[in-house]
């Protein structure tokens, strides 16, 4: 703990590279990580943090782009986690959202990461609630995490952030039906990107519908943007500000960090059983000494397991 | 073209001799490869036959020169009549150094004159903007405004020479220089002749010198076409470009397929726009690579011109020949040349060459052997020249039209070809044509994964180079290689400063403003860039007027 | 090594010739890298706020307009003026023999010119790492 007041300082006092080096320290799941994340914690929850995901190909870059921008010339911290998908055959990545992001590099409010999904395990959530964290106490008064847009980690990320955008374009056609099981209940506000495009009207009337017809008490907002030019920005944060209001009137935004905290311990502990049991190398010995056993059908999966278990626990 | 009875005695006949002569040959020496294929990818086979070309109509699928489909060539004579325009593509530093190169270039007998413009210029910007810091000069000539210009064709007169420009964005207030220029030199604007490039789709696609967004690049364009047929009528107002589709690693029928497709895109926004398709349609030119496959690069080009032709004729109802022909310029492949043994690139372009000639080009340019190195030297860009000047007048191959015609091989390939790139056009009309392709990334991908698949094959040694990955030496470092004195950078911002001293400032920014308004408007902007070129508004402060209206293009990337 | 190696790959400089960025960047994913792309027109100072902010082991930059002997020893320069040392910064594209020996003593850790076989980069950047 001494060993990272330094550093803790460092980062609370806004030094850019603390703050990257910490992330990759968090990323790599190195061993300081943890004692990071528990000597920033008391300085986290100042964030506003806001879910930008939606179906490949929407924008979500440009979109992310401009709104740190906005708030960027308002005079706001803006953080951003940009994440793309790792290859499961190399374990390489090509991570491109900087592509659309760039500009804001030297912009001395604005902090972008990029980072890879890294097929392990609650790897990705493990380390965006850690980059989240970092930005955190590093002084960001919004953190925007622009997911993939496909999969189930999507659900996870997006449930570590107060406020999602949805991000739509025209034209998804058929694609609304096949989605809209998995974005109605994760939306907080809809922005139908590319509005200029024809069908925009198509789509904006469809996800109307489909929002009417849901159950939620508060009706997710729809928003019309053009990103590449800048049209309906500023309305965007006056609805993703809105939101939060929302959730502080009504006691949600507590409700909702609670559950945050709660699945944040289950993982942990989950994260922690895993790893002590598999860092263990007699578990493999033992886990090799019954595998020609259940390959003779002498001992079936589920029994070796049992046996495994009280060998381990 | 074969009776049936006889086309069935030659298949019998080369099954019997693959059966008898060839397994007996392979059985004691088997081929070099399991597989052959042509330099991009295409499979070849042992032997064509007539066979290969069973489906073949002479009339309507060859030809006669200068006849629909012009595959065998777009004019009646080819190069009995005159020989293909000898365009070496030149310029770098400044304006006054890049005059004194094209002086050379037609003492040298070269024939047309191809302006090559650095960076800063291509993107719009004046020598003095930040992002020009290190390029002024460096690919080509900095242009900032009509002094620039004026230089650069001081004592060339502009009713002899034909002049290409490579330019795209800011194609229309380069070619508003160029007119101005012709002004002051007395010749009237439809003596010139020339071409710009002009192509913007495949600056998003491969080259990357892009500054407005599609929409608005697609109203310069369709701007230009409606000025020139109008007032510059011998202008090449279009110089739709697969160079550098190929250049980014495509293959022979990919830069068939995406050259044409942008070729539809800008057909159907001129269209849109309301121009006749036979007003604009004859001032469209090609721009296509020469690699190093000599037989599969002369299918491309036929293979190039029949699709053009029925793709003008079916789809857009042309009815002017001129609309269906498709004229072109060739580059031999700067990709193809190595940067290990340099002076084996004078082979490589020399058979580019004859690929570009035999495939019936209307002009070439033939790079130097030291390009992978540098900018290329005056030696070597007179090798280069003389390369073509010994095809023309020394190899025989201009003496009969379109010579490979009727070879089983090339006739199958260009059928291949052709086939393939209907392919991609079919994909991409199905996506809502080019822009909407490029904007996907599809086109991008589809490029990169070439040049992916390319690169490894060249790693493995499936492909091999001379010199470079087989038959290697060691070498000394080549000498004599050009550079751009890097004072440039700074004399090009004391011409600036000098300008907007002693220019008309006023006048400048009234002219500005008309340009805004007209930018605003859909009233056609080339008379108000003329006017403001004219009064020395610089390309930085015109360009910036558009950006403010029209933003900023977004590169789509796909990796 | 259980963590992969960042490399941020960046066009500096206005040239749009991007076929060797990408085909770099592929083949180093395709080595298990995790690779930044950053896109065209990139200027040293942005490329140098994004490798700070990426906290990655690796710049690699290509150009081809002729521009490197500016470019390049710049980004080493901003890099230092910020305090950073522990990036191995490598360049590559058209760029004469002659250049070579002076981008290295402005601390471009290797140059790498058309034919370079991606196996070789790839080896390089990895025993060369600085972090």
């Amino acid at each position: 703990m001494v060993l990272n007041l330094d550093l803790i300082n460092k980062l609370l006092r806004g030094d850019k590279r603390t703050c990257a080096r910490m992330i990759t320290k968090i990323e790599n799941n190195e061993k300081e990580a943890e004692d990071i994340l528990k000597g920033i914690y008391e300085h986290t929850g100042n964030a506003h943090i806001i879910g930008i995901t939606g179906p490949p190909g929407g924008g979500k870059s440009t979109l992310t782009y401009r709104l740190s921008k906005e708030l960027s010339n308002q005079g706001k911290k803006v953080g951003i986690i940009a994440i793309d998908p790792t290859s499961p055959f190399t374990g390489g990545s090509i991570l491109g959202d900087r592509i659309r992001m760039n500009k804001l590099a030297t912009d001395p409010n604005v902090f972008i990461r990029s980072m890879g999904t890294r097929g392990h395990l609650g790897g990705l959530s493990k380390a965006t609630h850690g980059g989240i964290k970092v930005f955190d106490a590093y002084g960001c008064d919004y953190i925007f995490v622009e997911t993939v847009g496909v999969g189930q980690s999507e659900v996870d990320i997006v449930k570590t952030a107060d406020t999602v955008v949805m991000v739509m374009v025209p034209g998804l056609g058929d694609d609304i039906q096949a989605i809209k099981a998995g974005i109605m209940e994760i939306a907080d506000i809809f922005a139908i990107n590319k509005s200029d495009l024809e069908g925009s009207e198509r789509t904006t009337r469809e996800i109307r519908m489909m929002v009417e017809m849901g159950n939620e008490e508060k009706k997710p907002p729809i928003l019309n943007v053009i990103a590449n030019q800048n049209e309906g920005i500023r309305e965007l944060i006056e609805e993703i500000h809105k939101h939060k209001e929302y959730l502080i009137s009504t006691g949600k935004l507590e409700e909702k960090r609670l559950e945050r905290i709660r699945s944040e311990i289950i993982t942990l502990i989950e994260d922690e059983i895993k790893s002590r049991i598999f860092n263990d190398k007699d578990v493999y010995k033992l886990l090799d000494n019954v595998l020609k056993d259940v390959y003779n059908k002498e001992l079936d999966p589920y029994t070796a397991k049992d046996k495994l278990f009280k060998a381990i626990i | 073209m074969i009776k049936d009875e006889k086309m069935k005695e030659i298949k019998d006949s080369t099954k019997k001799w693959e059966e008898t002569t060839v397994d007996k040959a392979i059985s004691r020496f088997p081929e070099r490869k399991k597989e052959f294929k042509t330099g991009s990818g295409l499979k070849v086979d042992r032997l064509y036959t007539p066979e290969n070309v069973e489906d073949l109509d002479y009339e309507n699928d060859l030809g006669y020169p200068g006849q629909y489909p012009y595959t065998r060539g777009v004019q009646p004579t080819m190069y009995r009549g005159r020989l293909w325009t000898m365009r070496m593509y030149a310029g770098f530093a400044t304006a006054a150094e890049s005059n004194k190169r094209y002086k050379y270039l037609v003492e040298q007998g070269s024939t047309g004159l191809s302006v090559a413009f650095d960076l800063p210029t291509q993107i719009g910007y004046d020598s003095d903007h930040s992002l020009a810091e290190g390029e002024v000069g460096k690919v080509g000539v900095a242009i900032d405004s009509l002094k620039d210009m004026e230089l650069l064709f001081d004592g060339i007169p502009l009713d002899k020479v034909s002049t290409s420009m490579t330019i795209n964005a800011p194609a229309s207030v380069l070619l508003a220089m160029y007119i101005a220029v012709a002004e002051k030199q007395g010749v009237s604007q439809e003596k010139l002749r020339g071409t710009i490039q002009n192509d913007i789709l495949k600056e998003y696609i491969a080259r990357g010198t892009y500054i407005f967004p599609t929409e608005e690049s697609m109203r310069l364009i369709t701007n230009i076409f409606e000025y020139c047929s109008e007032n510059v009528p011998k202008w090449n107002t279009i110089s739709i470009s697969g160079y550098h589709i190929r250049e980014a690693g495509s293959t022979a029928a990919q830069e068939v397929g995406f050259t044409l497709a942008d070729g539809i895109a800008y057909v159907e926004a001129a269209i849109k726009a309301g121009l006749d398709v036979d007003s604009f349609a004859p001032r469209l030119s090609f721009f296509f690579n020469a690699h190093n496959d000599l037989l599969e690069e002369v299918a491309k080009y036929r293979a190039a011109r029949r699709l053009w032709a029925r793709i003008m004729k079916e789809r857009f109802g042309a009815k002017n020949p001129k609309s269906m022909m498709l004229k072109f310029h060739t580059q031999t492949g700067g990709s193809t040349l190595t940067a290990q043994q340099p002076e084996n690139n004078v082979v490589r372009v020399a058979i580019q060459t004859l690929a570009a000639v035999l495939g019936g080009t209307q002009s070439l340019h033939t790079n130097s052997k030291d390009e992978a190195l540098a900018l290329p030297s005056e030696t070597s860009v007179r090798t280069a020249l003389r390369t073509q000047q010994i095809v023309a007048h020394e190899s025989g191959v201009t003496e009969t039209i379109d010579p490979l015609a009727g070879s089983y091989y090339v006739e199958a390939k260009t059928d291949e070809i052709e086939e393939k790139a209907m392919e991609y056009i079919k994909n991409i009309d199905e996506m809502g044509g080019a822009p909407k392709a490029i904007d996907e990334g599809y086109i991008q991908k589809e490029i990169m994964d070439a040049a992916y698949n390319y690169q490894k094959d060249i790693e493995s040694g499936e492909n091999i180079v001379v010199g470079m990955n087989k038959f290697q030496a060691e070498e000394e470092a080549p000498k004599d290689l050009l550079k751009v004195d890097p004072a440039v950078g700074e004399m090009q911002k004391d011409r600036i400063k000098a300008l907007k001293e002693e220019r008309d400032n006023e006048a400048v920014s009234d002219k500005l403003e008309n340009l805004r308004k007209a930018c605003e408007s859909d009233e056609n902007v080339m008379p108000y860039i003329i006017d403001a070129v004219k009064e020395y508004a610089t390309l930085g402060e015109i360009c910036g007027v558009m950006r403010e209206i029209f933003g900023e293009y977004e590169q789509a990337v796909m990796l | 090594m259980d963590r992969p190696i960042r490399v941020l790959v960046a066009k500096p400089g206005l040239d749009g010739h991007d076929r060797g960025a990408k085909v770099i960047a592929r083949a180093l994913r395709d080595a298990s890298m995790e690779v930044i792309y950053t896109g065209l027109r990139q200027t040293p100072e942005q490329i140098v706020a994004a490798a700070i902010q990426e906290d990655v082991d690796v710049v690699a930059m290509s150009i081809l307009s002729g521009a490197h002997n500016h470019l390049f020893p710049k980004v080493v320069k901003l890099f230092k003026e910020e305090g950073v040392e522990d990036v191995l910064v490598i360049g590559g594209g058209v760029i004469p023999d002659d250049d070579i020996p002076g981008l290295k003593e402005a601390g471009i850790a290797e140059v790498f010119t058309p034919g370079t076989p991606t196996t070789k980069t790839i080896e390089f950047i990895k025993n060369n790492l600085k972090k």
